[in-house]
C-alpha cells in the first residue's frame, strides 16, 4: 500500500478507513471512502453541507454502524471492537451535546466515571482539562446556564479528559468568538505533535491555520486528498477558490 | 460494569437535580395516602395494608410512565445520546443503568410510604409477612411498568407520545385482569381464552402476591415481563439511536 503524503509508516498509523459506506434510505451519505491518518497529522475534513463529513465521523466514533466497509482506530476495529475504539478516541459531536441540568463539575465527573479514571489520575485529568479549556470560572455552574462558547469548551474538555491518542472534532470552533477560535486552534496545534486529529470545518482559514492535510469530500466521495499548500500551488488560488472550483465542477459532472 | 455504574449514578442523581423527583414524590405520596383513607383504611378496622396496596396498580399506570418517558426520549431529542454512545458504554449497559436507576427511585418512593405500615403496626398487630410481600409485589409491578416505559421511550423522540403509549400498554395489562373486563370477555369468549387473558394480566399476579404467597408463577411473570421489555428496549435503541 502506498501512502500519499508525509512521513507516515505502519508504526504510527492510527486511523485506517477502508471503503466505508453508509446510506439513509435512498440517500447515500458516505459512499465508499478510504484514507489513513497517522500520528502527528491534523486532517481537515472539508465539504459542502450534507457532504457526509459528520456521518463519516460518527462512524469512526462508533455511533453509527456502516453499511459496508470498515475502519480501524488505534488497532481496534470499529465493527468488532467498538468499545475499544471509544476508549482510545475523544469525540466532539457537531452540536456539542451535554446534559443541561448537570453542573460542569458533575458532568466531567460522569465522564471520568464512564472512562474509569479514578483517584489521583482523576484529579490530575480534571485539573489539566479545566486549565487547557479555561473553564475554571464556570466549573460549578449548570451547563444550561452557559453561553454557547463555554458549552462547547466544556464538551471539548470532555473529549480531552482521558488524553486520547485520536481526536475527532466535528466543527470544534462553531459558535465561538474570534478569540476563542484562536485559542482552540492554538490548542489543536499544541496537541498535534503526538496525536492524530481529524477536524471537520467550513472555515477555510482554519484549515490553513491547523491542518497538515486536507480531504475534500462531496456527495459522500473523496474528491481531493492533499495538503493545503499543495492545493494552493496546484490551482494557483486561495483555498476558498480551490474549494469552490473542486466542489462545484465535480457537482455538475 | 463501569458503563452501568456511571449511568446508574448519573441518572439517580439526575432525578434529584431537577424538580422531577420532588414533584413525583409529593404527588405520589399524596394520592397513595388519599386513596387509602378514602377507601376506608380506618373504617375497615383491620390491621392490614390491603386498602393501600390495591390502589397502587391504578396509581402506577399514570405515575410510572411519567418517570419513564424521559429515559430515552429526552436523550435522543437533545442529542446527548451521541455523547453517551461514543463513551465506552454499550447499549445494554446504558439501558440497564437507566432502568435500575429509575427502579431504585421507585423503591425510594415506596419506602417513603412508611407512615402507613407504621400506623398499622402502632394500632394493631398486622401480619408482617403480608406487608413485606405486598411491598415486594408493588416494587416488581413498578419495575414492569418502568420496563414498558423504557421501551416506548426508546421508540419515540417525543415524550408525550411515549407517555401515552406506555400508559395504554400498562392499562391494558392491568385492566385485562379486572373482574369487569373478565366478566365481559366470558360472555363472548370461551373460558379457556378468558383464563389465558387473566393469566397475562398484571392484576392477577399482583393480587396473588398480595395474598402473601410468593409463587414461582407470579415471580417469573414479573421477571419475564421486565427482562422482555428491557431486551426490546435495547434492540429498538440499537436500531434508532442515530436516526
Amino acid at each position: 500500500m502506498t501512502y500519499w503524503i508525509g512521513n507516515r509508516t505502519m508504526d504510527n498509523l492510527l486511523i485506517s478507513v477502508k471503503n466505508l459506506r453508509r446510506t439513509f434510505g435512498p440517500v447515500v451519505a458516505v459512499d465508499g471512502i478510504s484514507f489513513d491518518v497517522g500520528q502527528g497529522e491534523v486532517l481537515g475534513f472539508l465539504g459542502p453541507n450534507g457532504a457526509g463529513k459528520s456521518t463519516a465521523m460518527k462512524m469512526l466514533a462508533c455511533f453509527l454502524p456502516p453499511d459496508s466497509g470498515t475502519a480501524t482506530v488505534c488497532g481496534h476495529d470499529i465493527i468488532t471492537d467498538p468499545v475499544g475504539v471509544r476508549k482510545s478516541i475523544g469525540y466532539l459531536a457537531e452540536n456539542a451535546p451535554a446534559y443541561p441540568e448537570m453542573t460542569v463539575a458533575g458532568f466531567l465527573g460522569f465522564i471520568c466515571d464512564a472512562r474509569d479514571i479514578k483517584g489521583a489520575a482523576r484529579r490530575q485529568a480534571l485539573d489539566r482539562v479545566v486549565k487547557t479549556c479555561s473553564i475554571e470560572s464556570v466549573y460549578h455552574q449548570t451547563i444550561e446556564t452557559l453561553s454557547k462558547g463555554y458549552r462547547r469548551r466544556v464538551c471539548l474538555a470532555q473529549t480531552l479528559i482521558h488524553d486520547p491518542k485520536v481526536l475527532i472534532l466535528d466543527e470544534p470552533t462553531d459558535g465561538l468568538d474570534p478569540n476563542q477560535k484562536y485559542e482552540v486552534r492554538q490548542l489543536i496545534n499544541k496537541m498535534a505533535k503526538d496525536k492524530c486529529i481529524i477536524v471537520s470545518t467550513h472555515i477555510l482559514e482554519e484549515v490553513e491555520a491547523v491542518c497538515t492535510r486536507t480531504v475534500i469530500i462531496a456527495r459522500g466521495k473523496i474528491l481531493v486528498d492533499s495538503t493545503p499548500e499543495l492545493l494552493k500551488q496546484k490551482y494557483n488560488a486561495s483555498l476558498d477558490e480551490v474549494f469552490r472550483k473542486i466542489t462545484k465542477t465535480r457537482h455538475v459532472a | 460494569m463501569n458503563g452501568f455504574c456511571s449511568v446508574f449514578k448519573r441518572e439517580l442523581k439526575g432525578y434529584f437535580a431537577t424538580p422531577v423527583a420532588y414533584v413525583f414524590l409529593v404527588i405520589f405520596l399524596f394520592f397513595a395516602g388519599y386513596l387509602t383513607f378514602k377507601q376506608g383504611f380506618f373504617e375497615i378496622r383491620q390491621a392490614d395494608l390491603r386498602t393501600f396496596f390495591m390502589n397502587l396498580p391504578l396509581l402506577f399506570i399514570f405515575m410510572v410512565p411519567s418517570t419513564a418517558m424521559r429515559m430515552w426520549s429526552e436523550e435522543r431529542r437533545t442529542g446527548s445520546v451521541e455523547l453517551l454512545f461514543t463513551l465506552p458504554i454499550t447499549v445494554p449497559q446504558a439501558v440497564l443503568g437507566k432502568f435500575f436507576a429509575a427502579w431504585a427511585f421507585m423503591g425510594i418512593a415506596l419506602l417513603l410510604t412508611f407512615p402507613i405500615p407504621v400506623t398499622v403496626i402502632y394500632l394493631g398487630d398486622p401480619d408482617m409477612g403480608l406487608i413485606i410481600t405486598g411491598y415486594l409485589g408493588s416494587f416488581l409491578m413498578a419495575g414492569s411498568f418502568l420496563a414498558i416505559g423504557s421501551f416506548f421511550s426508546a421508540l419515540s423522540k417525543n415524550q408525550v407520545i411515549s407517555f401515552i403509549l406506555s400508559v395504554s400498554a400498562c392499562a391494558i395489562l392491568v385492566y385485562a385482569g379486572m373482574p369487569t373486563t373478565l366478566n365481559y370477555l366470558s360472555t363472548i369468549l370461551p373460558a379457556g381464552v378468558v383464563a389465558t387473558v387473566e393469566s397475562f394480566s398484571i392484576q392477577d399476579h399482583f393480587d396473588s402476591i398480595l395474598k402473601g404467597v410468593l409463587e414461582f408463577r407470579d415471580l417469573s411473570y414479573f421477571v419475564l415481563l421486565i427482562v422482555g421489555w428491557i431486551w426490546a428496549s435495547s434492540m429498538i435503541l440499537n436500531e434508532r439511536k442515530a436516526s
